[in-house]
């Protein structure tokens, strides 16, 4: 019983999102139209959970027979997604109270789903790994079709839930093969015999199985067919979410076990990752100028970023990772931004999600542009932003692990994705309004964006903060 | 470390776009605070001029902090020689883009003016900046500012201009971000190394990177600065970016936008790799040559008056890098003092342009005729500055091209006097097409009706123009003041690069901050 608890306190920012989720389900259960008080207990839950992460920092180690890391690193990313379930929870509330379906389980909805990031991305164990996974998309499935009465949504729940059945399949099978090699599904228990498993076929089947599973929740190409029509017609703060949380729990699971810690890579496993990364930034990039959909620009654009990350996963190194965690940070508060910016802009019934569709918002409404300007110029790694000290750090991953080649890909890439993010400055700046139709500020929405932003510039100045955390972690 | 004065003139303009948000409302405050800022920063940089000590090859006015400690990236700013002339440039420029936007910019005041704001500092902090990932920094910030000036406030076409500039410059500047990762990764191989992007270091260690790899790295850098200059055959957004650009966007991208090239030519390329420099310095001059020949042809045949003056910078780029890549004393310090005075002839000429666009919204030579009959005054200034451009002895365009012929005709690493017989037609050319375009222009009979009633230049035009012929004539009749502030950093570059040739080593003859020479 007394391990019981210590384990419990050790992992105290899971327990404690545990805890005020379970309660918002109660709470939520007998006052039917109490959504306020939900919003408000969601916020705080939120808040406890990031000072809790604070708190068990110093404290490194494992948890629950070696099932779950804890502090460092484990902290760290449950301060991250709580963060970005924060952002989220503020950008959903007017965002849904406007087009439907601002429904009181939404807030739990949003727990539950960071509660599986935060296990799959400090999972030490295989099983939790898929546990974690599983508590996470199944939430997501169930959010992508929120808005019930809309087409889209639904579809692309459908669609979501589909998909990633399968690419779940993947994974166990992998972790399934993994047992078969190694006798455990444990990661420290199977870095211990590595020595004996390298050249086992078996084995290296199941990493690449494993392998595919979580590049279908990062969007890496050729596995991303699902994101644009999921992104697209999702409610908008849930793509936020989605985009954002989702991808940065796969990638800290897959660094965890790929690179950092277990190591589970070896020169083939890197060539695959490699060439994963190119075909991602290339396609994502290509095909994102293509597309009139702010959505599925943004979507594109998320499977062209995944294959920057994945560079620091080539890289490996201990810089290739803490490359990898800035880089979440940075996206996430991006994305989060932007996506904030089109759930504050979209109408009822899915409009104004088309990119002409902003012509003129400089003049409309100058804060709310200059906002969107500063999550593409972050996007499209301009300096002195967070996307741009994010790539020359995965790019600095590249070229000192020998894989320069790589690196001038990256920036080849990333010049084609600056086309399509300044046209939406074009749009925004430099065309004439479309409509005089008033765009509403919600407060709660504005304050996640002036976080984004302000966290954008400040990162993007002094990229120390973070990377001085980074590198100490392993 | 106390501050130094290089930082005050990269944040009080910072500062100063800031406050432009308390006054936004009011344009004509937003003007008057925007004017005074930029006045302040440049009395700031009279501080630089006057204490900069012209003996020696140092770094001055040093300020260093740590900034990223992990990457050895920190804050470090300092000028020698090279770097003065082209701050002093900028901070001259500003007000004088300010002043001639006072009327011609009457929609989102606040944003212009902020944007022009950070615009100086971005350019202050490349020509200061001796940290390369700093540099870096500061050489993309400017394009944000230029694409919204040129986006927001340009012609016609400006979007497809606009984008066309910015995906242009990218280009050349995401390879150069490469090579300088690349060097920096290179700086931690050796024995006892980390990574770093400390100028000063690099350049201690940069001779002994492999031939082959300084060939590439010296190629990255090299793109990055030649799409900026530009260079033929790189040239192809500079006609539509200034085109497009308004006045004061135009006055700022040919007289200081186009030097960030030509500056990271000599810094960068000829003081970090000056094996590969000599190497390709045969191509380079040629594609300036080219470019000299090609930009006054093109120029001749222009309708719009811009249009010729933005292919007329192309040519007297050229001669730029020519003087560049001649590499001998005379030929750089030409280069230099061309730049500036490209800087204030180019600039003065878009200022007339624009002044006449104001009048008339036209840019046609065909719409004009006859004006000196109208606008005396405006005449004379326009003449003085068209021959300014084209290189008339006694004024300055005159002093940088002869050094720069001069300077070439005796390279021993061009070797051959080739370059210099054809760069010497770019002169001739550039005669003919300025005087021809003046001739249709201003003299003759006026054609047009309403170009009977134009009005003479107001105090405020012939306020601004007027300290940029004061330096004109200045330079045209005593460069010596200016050159001679140059002279001992590219006295010093010269020296290394013959020293290159003779296979001696050189290391100890580069620059240095004061501090740290033993």
């Amino acid at each position: 019983m007394n391990n019981v608890l210590s384990d419990l306190s050790a992992t105290a920012p899971i327990t404690a999102t545990v805890i005020v989720s379970l309660l918002l389900v109660v709470v939520h259960s007998f006052t039917r139209e109490f959504k306020t008080g939900l919003y408000w207990m969601t916020l705080g839950g939120i808040l406890i959970g990031i000072y809790l992460g604070v708190v068990t920092f110093h404290h490194t180690g494992y948890a629950f027979n070696n099932m779950l890391m804890i502090g460092g690193f484990a902290s760290l990313m449950d301060i991250f997604f709580l963060s970005a379930a924060g952002f989220t929870i503020l950008l959903s509330r007017p965002y849904l109270e406007r087009t439907g379906g601002h429904y009181g389980e939404y807030y739990p909805m949003i727990l539950f789903a960071t509660i599986g990031m935060m296990t799959l991305a400090t999972a030490t164990d295989l099983i939790m790994t898929f546990v974690g996974l599983e508590v996470m998309s199944v939430t997501l499935y169930v959010l992508a079709g929120w808005t019930r009465k809309v087409k889209e949504s639904n579809e692309a729940a459908l669609k979501y839930f589909l998909l990633g059945a399968f690419a779940t399949g993947f994974l166990l099978y992998g972790i399934a093969l993994i047992y078969g090699a190694s006798g455990t599904t444990n990661l420290v228990g199977i870095s211990e015999n590595m020595e004996a498993l390298k050249g086992n076929v078996i084995f290296i089947a199941g990493c690449g199985l494993l392998l595919i599973g979580l590049a279908f929740k990062v969007a890496a190409v050729p596995f991303h067919l699902w994101v644009p029509d999921v992104y697209d017609g999702s409610p908008t703060s849930v793509s936020a979410f989605m985009s954002t949380g989702a991808k940065g729990a796969a990638f800290a699971a897959l660094a965890l076990i790929f690179s950092v810690k277990f190591q589970f890579m070896d020169s083939q496993v890197n060539i695959v990752i490699a060439l994963l990364a190119v075909i991602s930034m290339v396609l994502g990039n290509v095909v994102a100028i293509a597309q009139t959909s702010i959505k599925r620009m943004l979507a594109y654009s998320s499977i062209a970023h995944a294959g920057y990350m994945l560079i620091g996963m080539v890289a490996g190194t201990e810089i290739g990772v803490s490359a990898i965690l800035f880089y979440i940070v940075a996206y996430m508060l991006t994305n989060l931004g932007a996506f904030g910016v089109v759930s504050i802009f979209e109408k009822e019934n899915r409009k104004n999600l088309e990119i002409e569709d902003y012509a003129g918002l400089a003049r409309r409404r100058p804060v709310l542009a200059a906002l969107m300007a500063v999550f593409m110029f972050s996007l499209a790694g301009i300096p002195p932003l967070a996307g741009f000290f994010g790539k020359y750090y995965l790019f600095l991953a590249a070229v000192e692990s020998g894989y320069t080649w790589l690196a001038i890909v990256g920036v080849a890439a990333s010049l084609v994705s600056v086309y399509y993010y300044l046209r939406v400055v074009v749009v925004m700046y430099f065309h004439d309004q479309s409509s005089e139709e008033l765009v509403l500020l919600p407060a709660s929405s504005m304050v996640s964006l002036g976080l984004s932003a302000a966290g954008i510039f400040l990162f993007g100045v002094l990229p120390s903060l973070l990377i001085n955390t980074f590198r100490n972690l392993f | 470390m106390t501050t130094s004065l290089i930082t005050y003139l990269i944040f009080i303009p910072l500062a100063g776009a800031i406050l432009l948000y308390f006054v936004r409302k009011n344009p004509q405050a937003v003007r008057y605070a925007g004017l005074a800022v930029t006045v302040l920063v440049f009395l700031v940089s009279l501080g630089l001029y006057f204490n900069f000590d012209p003996t020696t090859a140092d770094f001055q006015f040093v300020e260093y902090h740590r900034w990223i400690p992990s990457f050895d990236i920190s804050y470090y700013v300092g000028i020698d020689g090279i770097s003065l002339l082209l701050v002093m440039l900028t901070t001259f420029l500003t007000p004088i883009v300010l002043i001639s936007s006072w009327k011609s910019i009457t929609d989102r005041v606040a944003e212009y003016v902020g944007m022009m704001l950070i615009l100086e500092a971005g350019l202050i902090g490349v020509f200061t900046s001796m940290d390369l990932f700093l540099f870096y920094v500061f050489w993309e910030i400017i394009l944000i500012p230029m694409y919204f000036i040129i986006g927001i406030w340009g012609g016609k076409n400006r979007i497809y201009a606009t984008i066309k500039f910015f995906l242009y410059t990218l280009v050349g500047s995401l390879l150069m971000l490469v090579a300088i990762i690349w060097l920096g990764w290179y700086a931690s191989t050796l024995p006892g190394g980390h990574f770093t992007t400390n100028l000063i270091t690099l350049l201690n260690i940069a001779p002994q990177i492999p031939l082959a790899d300084q060939a590439w790295i010296f190629g990255a850098f090299a793109l990055s600065f030649c799409i900026k200059v530009p260079l033929f055959p790189l040239h192809t957004w500079l006609p539509d970016a200034h085109t497009e650009a308004p006045t004061g966007g135009s006055v700022i991208l040919a007289g200081v936008l186009l030097k960030m090239g030509t500056y990271g030519l000599i810094r960068f390329c000829l003081q970090l790799f000056p094996q590969a420099s000599i190497e390709y310095a045969p191509l380079m001059a040629t594609l300036g040559v080219i470019g000299i020949i090609y930009g006054a042809l093109v120029s001749m045949v222009q309708k719009d008056v811009k249009r010729l003056v933005a292919f007329s910078s192309v040519s007297h780029m050229g001669f730029v890098v020519l003087g560049i890549f001649g590499m001998t004393l005379e030929s750089l310090q030409g280069s230099l003092i061309q730049m500036i005075n490209h800087g204030l002839s180019t600039g003065a000429l878009f200022l007339v342009v624009g002044m006449l666009y104001e009048r008339r919204h036209t840019r046609m030579i065909k719409d004009f005729g006859g004006l000196a009959r109208v606008m005396p005054v405006f005449s004379t200034f326009f003449m003085i500055i068209m021959l300014s451009s084209i290189g008339l002895p006694g004024l300055n365009g005159f002093v940088g091209e002869f050094l720069i012929l001069v300077g070439s005709f005796q390279s021993v690493v061009l070797g051959s006097p080739i370059y210099v017989i054809f760069a010497a037609t770019g002169v001739i050319f550039a005669a003919c097409y300025m005087l021809w375009m003046y001739q249709r222009v201003i003299f003759g009979e006026i054609r047009h009706e309403e170009n009977k009633s134009l009005k003479d230049l107001s105090h405020r035009e012939i306020g601004l123009l007027l300290p940029i012929i004061l330096f004109i004539v200045w330079i045209g009749v005593y460069p010596s003041t200016f050159l001679s502030k140059s002279e001992a950093s590219m006295q010093n570059i010269v020296k290394v690069l013959t020293d290159v040739q003779k296979g001696n080593p050189y290391v100890e003859r580069l620059p240095q901050v004061p501090a740290l020479r033993k």
